[in-house]
């Protein structure tokens, strides 16, 4: 391993890797990148085309090359970028992107085959067929082309989300924010400084400037403690903000555990959603480069970054001992050249594109001169300059390029803010349209010389600061200087052979020029014709580039040819960290009944209805399919008692003096004339007619009802009632309250229903005469529990439903269980519950599906004509009060068999088109009391059809069945029982 | 988004439920003339604005109030949140 002098990596902590199967070796502090370049490894991953080799290209997160897949097995994490994937023991990565080995990649011929594949090829190419497309073409390109591999493994590690708060919001923690950080703690604001790098500083850390007269990391550590004394302030290193939002939000992402060796021992990365007052954007700025023939072979970087792995990684790429060579447009590059002279480095020299270049050092300038080309298969061996009309070869291990800086505009144009060229700086910089309360500061508004940005980090938070009425104190600022940073509007070198333009997408200057004549002249055509700018860094080294280039075939200014819309995230977003571990089970919560512990002991099998886990069945020893378990609990409830947990239907407390005159304008049908003690069915319109719920409302005082919902819609029928409360009528006495968690409510169903509840009620005659079908009353049980009793019927039986506050639902069911044992006590779940209401023709949700009206369930004539409700005036328009669909029942004739629900219901004969379809079987399930299967469904003018002969069918699978109608009422049409 | 709540201060969007045009307020007198044409209109069609929309938002995971929030659709900036009971009131007298 060869290195340089100095830098900032901890040479006592050595640490062991592997690339490619082979072991390395790094040092704490490296990047995957620096590591292996310290190591002599340059060449790193495939391009996405053409299969060129490639290297490292940049020190930062814009890289478009140095791709790789890191980790193993269900962690595996392709299209990493090894310039930021930070160094810890045992790291194993891999290369991309190849067929066969990295070095000698079998699809590298796609490179000799590049005239074929220039911008548009595959749109122009494979359009005929056009059913090939899908079947051969895109896969086989895909294939071709692409990057890195998922896993295909569920990702084990855990993440997490969190809200923050604060005053100030710095992003990024070079110069400028550190400053504004350090300005704002010392003002008592609450700050959040969150940079994306493992340690603060930015380019101080890799610049050899001197703060103070001292390394400017000696600056940046003192600065880092103070900051950390503050308790009002939270330094958050790892963390990138990649998305400004509405109102001051800003999303962040905070790697908290990629960094080590197993991610998986605590939260791996936090999602954070930080509400800001005011916030700095400090995120320094992205050196670009300048498109030359053959600028992409490995060894050939940005200045900046190559400066980057000399002063802060002690490393360089290239073979030991090959002298290093810059290509710059102004003085940035001969600070390249400045910093690798004085750490040894033998430099050929700086190829300036100005003829009156200054040097900065000791070395030789090759004034006015251009890289016209380079060789070098796998790793850059020599550059070709020109300076007029001569070109001369040179042998070098590594080439710099210094094209510019672009401010880090992105965060400021993510509410389609514009940015703004400047051009004395040749560069786009945040314009006045961004974000609100959001202050460019730095290098990101063009003030990057090291003394400015420090300076501006003051200023900006301390205009930040007094927009929030707060003062900052004055701040002494570090002894800095600014580097000339003269610079020539030179953009690419022109030539035939192909010069890149976007790495990472493989595309040239050549395919832009393709483009403008193929008439792509908008930037947006642009970028969709070649992709470039597509790629996962989204062109923030290649899009001023690609501008330029433009601009020169339109003959319009840079700015005049535009730039491309900036949207979050600024860096990749892991899907995992978006969820914020909200994955599987934690998705959304699980609603448990209160009686769940108590059914489970008992063997339930549960069945997810909305957010609710409610017991299915209870299967008992010896029963071998399901529907011996749902027959016997559906027999027992018809001939002797059962019970089952209802608490998951909406229960909403309604009280006021106007409490009657409400409900009688939230439901269809007439509520205010119900009397105290006794319920009433209820039908819930949408405001267009049609049925929105149904519902039982119980009148337990003069101005006092309880009311249920359906499970499903508990949630939005509250909100309705409550909008009709404060929208509406607010001016009515009424207070609402959802008491569907408060209360557990056990249905108590079956002939021997009032047997057992005569066990459980204290001193309450439940008598036919004293409390008949339809009555409620709030009553005590098991000696001075407060209990609501509702003698109502989901299942056509004698019934009951009793209601105790939550906390008592569990012993309540023991205790019916253990009173009832010698009455044949059973608890039934979902699945008996849904046969016995389909025997008795009672509607549930797929019934009433949101197109349904009452007239199609029968219930026509229960939407009152007398009054005013929800839903009553558009439910006598023609079209609905027309629909001829009404719900019948269905049998199967000729045999018996399970009815398809979902079947279309045709007339015999008929042949099966949508014109002559005639309805639809919603429910369906096997009787044991009829002992055959049954259906529900809606057919035209059903109620007038009893008797007929049709057939149910599902043209689809080619299935049909030949079915009776008759009523839906298929147990005890009369009513007798459940009056009884 | 952050809505201003008028009795709970600034509240996370996250915690609202969003209704839509703040006209679902107005409901017709189902006792008009043309009561089904005016019900057709409420229940129907809504202005689409780009600007300033008066809208209501249901604090569900809050306090349960209805607001009239004012919002502009184009730069989301929120000029105004009241209770709907309110609005309704003072359109009532």
């Amino acid at each position: 391993m060869t290195r340089l002098t100095g830098g900032l990596i901890d040479r006592e902590k050595p640490l062991d890797f592997t690339f490619d199967g082979r072991s390395y070796s790094g040092y704490a502090g490296d990047t995957l990148a620096a590591a292996l370049m310290a190591n002599g490894v340059d060449l790193i991953g495939r391009s996405f085309k053409y299969h060129r080799p490639r290297g490292v290209l940049s020190a930062g997160s814009e890289e478009p090359n140095a791709l790789v897949t890191l980790r193993d097995g269900a962690r595996a994490e392709p299209n990493t970028r090894a310039t930021v994937a930070e160094l810890y023991a045992g790291l194993t990565a891999r290369s991309q992107n190849h067929v066969g080995s990295l070095e000698r990649d079998l699809l590298a011929v796609n490179d000799l085959l590049s005239p074929l594949f220039a911008a548009g090829f595959y749109y122009k190419t494979f359009m005929w067929p056009r059913t090939f497309w899908e079947k051969l073409y895109e896969p086989a390109i895909r294939r071709a082309a692409g990057l890195g591999a998922l896993s295909m493994e569920p990702d084990p590690d855990a993440y997490d989300k969190g809200f923050l708060h604060c005053d100030l919001l710095v992003i990024g923690a070079g110069a400028a924010g550190l400053m504004a950080a350090l300005t704002a703690g010392r003002a008592g604001a609450k700050v959040i400084l969150a940079d994306e790098d493992m340690r603060p500083g930015g380019r101080l850390l890799a610049e050899s400037d001197l703060l103070n007269d001292a390394p400017a990391h000696e600056w940046v550590r003192a600065v880092r403690a103070e900051l950390a004394s503050f308790p009002n302030v939270r330094f958050m290193p790892r963390t990138t903000v990649f998305g400004v939002y509405d109102h001051g939000i800003y999303g962040a992402v905070e790697r908290v555990a990629d960094h080590l060796p197993t991610p998986g021992d605590g939260v791996r990365q936090t999602f954070w959603r930080i509400t800001a007052k005011r916030a700095v954007l400090a995120a320094g700025a992205i050196e670009r480069h300048i498109p030359f023939a053959d600028n992409d072979r490995p060894g050939i970087l940005l200045a900046g970054a190559m400066r980057a792995y000399a002063n802060r990684w002690a490393t360089l790429p290239g073979r030991a001992g090959a002298p290093v060579a810059v290509f710059t447009n102004g003085d940035d590059g001969h600070r390249t050249a400045r910093d690798l002279v004085a750490k040894g480095v033998p430099v050929l020299g700086v190829v300036d594109t100005r003829e009156d270049a200054q040097a900065f050092g000791d070395y030789e300038v090759f004034r006015g001169a251009t890289v016209t080309g380079t060789r070098g298969r796998r790793g850059l061996r020599a550059i070709q300059i020109t300076r007029g009309a001569t070109a001369t070869w040179h042998d070098v291990g590594a080439l710099g390029v210094a094209g510019g800086w672009n401010p880090n505009v992105h965060l400021a144009s993510h509410h389609r803010g514009r940015p703004v060229w400047k051009a004395d700086l040749l560069a786009f910089v945040p314009g006045a349209d961004g974000p609100k309360g959001l202050f460019p500061a730095g290098a990101v508004a063009g003030r990057g010389g090291t003394a400015s940005a420090l300076a501006d980090g003051v200023r900006a938070a301390t205009t930040a600061l007094a927009d929030i009425g707060m003062t900052a104190p004055k701040v002494a600022l570090p002894e800095a200087s600014d580097v000339p940073h003269a610079q020539a509007a030179f953009w690419h070198v022109p030539g035939k052979r192909r010069a890149w333009v976007d790495f990472q997408n493989d595309v040239t200057v050549k395919d832009i020029a393709l483009a403008h004549t193929e008439n792509m002249r908008s930037v947006e055509h642009l970028k969709r014709w070649t992709t470039l700018g597509m790629a996962t860094d989204q062109g923030k080294t290649s899009n001023i580039a690609a501008l330029a280039v433009m601009a020169e075939q339109t003959g319009q200014t840079i700015p005049g040819t535009g730039t491309t819309i900036f949207r979050p995230p600024y860096t990749g977003v892991s899907l995992s960290v978006l969820g914020g571990g909200d994955t599987g089970k934690h998705f959304r919560p699980t609603r448990l009944t209160p009686t769940h512990d108590w059914a489970a002991a008992q063997g339930a099998t549960f069945v997810e209805v909305g957010p609710w886990m409610r017991a299915q069945m209870f299967p008992r020893a010896g029963e071998g399919h399901w529907r011996e378990t749902v027959d016997r609990e559906v027999t027992a409830v018809r001939s002797a008692v059962g019970i089952c947990d209802v608490t998951t239907l909406g229960k909403i407390d309604v009280q006021g003096a106007d409490a009657a005159e409400f409900l009688n304008r939230v439901y269809a049908n007439m509520m205010a004339t119900l009397k105290v003690g006794r319920v009433r069915y209820g039908l819930m319109l949408r405001e267009d007619g049609h049925l929105y719920d149904d519902g039982t409302c119980a009148r337990l005082g003069e101005d006092h009802f309880v009311v249920t919902t359906t499970t499903a819609n508990a949630g939005a029928v509250y909100r309705n009632m409550e909008f009709a409360r404060q929208c509406l009528w607010p001016d009515l006495d009424v207070q609402l309250i959802s008491t569907t968690d408060a209360w557990a409510q056990i249905a108590v169903a079956g002939p021997k229903s009032r047997a057992l509840l005569e066990r459980i009620v204290d001193d309450t005659d439940l008598s036919n005469e004293a409390f008949p079908f339809m009555a409620c009353a709030a009553l005590t049980i098991c000696g001075g529990l407060r209990a609501r009793l509702f003698r109502i019927s989901f299942s056509g039986e004698l019934a009951y439903e009793l209601a105790v506050p939550a906390r008592y639902g569990h012993a309540l069911m023991e205790r019916l269980a253990e009173r009832g044992a010698d009455l044949g006590v059973t608890p039934y779940g979902t699945e008996a519950l849904g046969v016995l209401r389909i025997e008795k023709g009672h509607a549930t949700g797929a019934e009433i599906t949101g197109q349904t009206t009452a007239s199609m369930l029968g219930l026509g004539r229960m939407v009152s004509a007398k009054k005013d409700a929800l839903g009553a005036v558009m439910s006598r328009r023609e079209g609905l009060a027309a629909e001829a669909w009404r719900l019948v029942g269905l049998k199967p004739v000729g045999g018996d068999g399970p009815i398809l629900a979902g079947s279309h219901l045709f007339t015999e004969g008929a042949v099966r088109t949508l014109d002559t379809d005639q309805g639809w079987v919603t429910s369906a399930c096997y009787s044991p009391n009829l002992g055959r299967h049954i259906a529900l469904g809606y057919l035209e003018h059903g109620d007038t059809r009893m008797g007929e002969r049709i057939v149910a069918a599902n043209p689809l699978e080619g299935q049909e069945m030949a079915v009776e109608v008759v009523s839906p009422d298929f147990v005890d049409p009369e009513g007798v029982r459940l009056r009884d | 988004m952050l809505i201003p709540h008028p009795l709970l201060g600034a509240r996370d969007a996250q915690e609202f439920t969003y209704l839509g045009d703040a006209s679902l307020m107005d409901r017709p007198d189902p006792n008009g003339p043309e009561a089904e044409a005016a019900f057709c209109d409420y229940v129907f069609l809504r202005d689409n604005p780009a600007g300033v929309h008066r809208e209501l938002w249901f604090h569900e995971q809050g306090d349960r109030s209805w607001l009239v929030v004012t919002r502009d659709t184009v730069t989301h900036e929120i000029l105004g949140a009241e209770l709907a009971r309110d609005v309704k009131r003072g359109a009532q007298t």
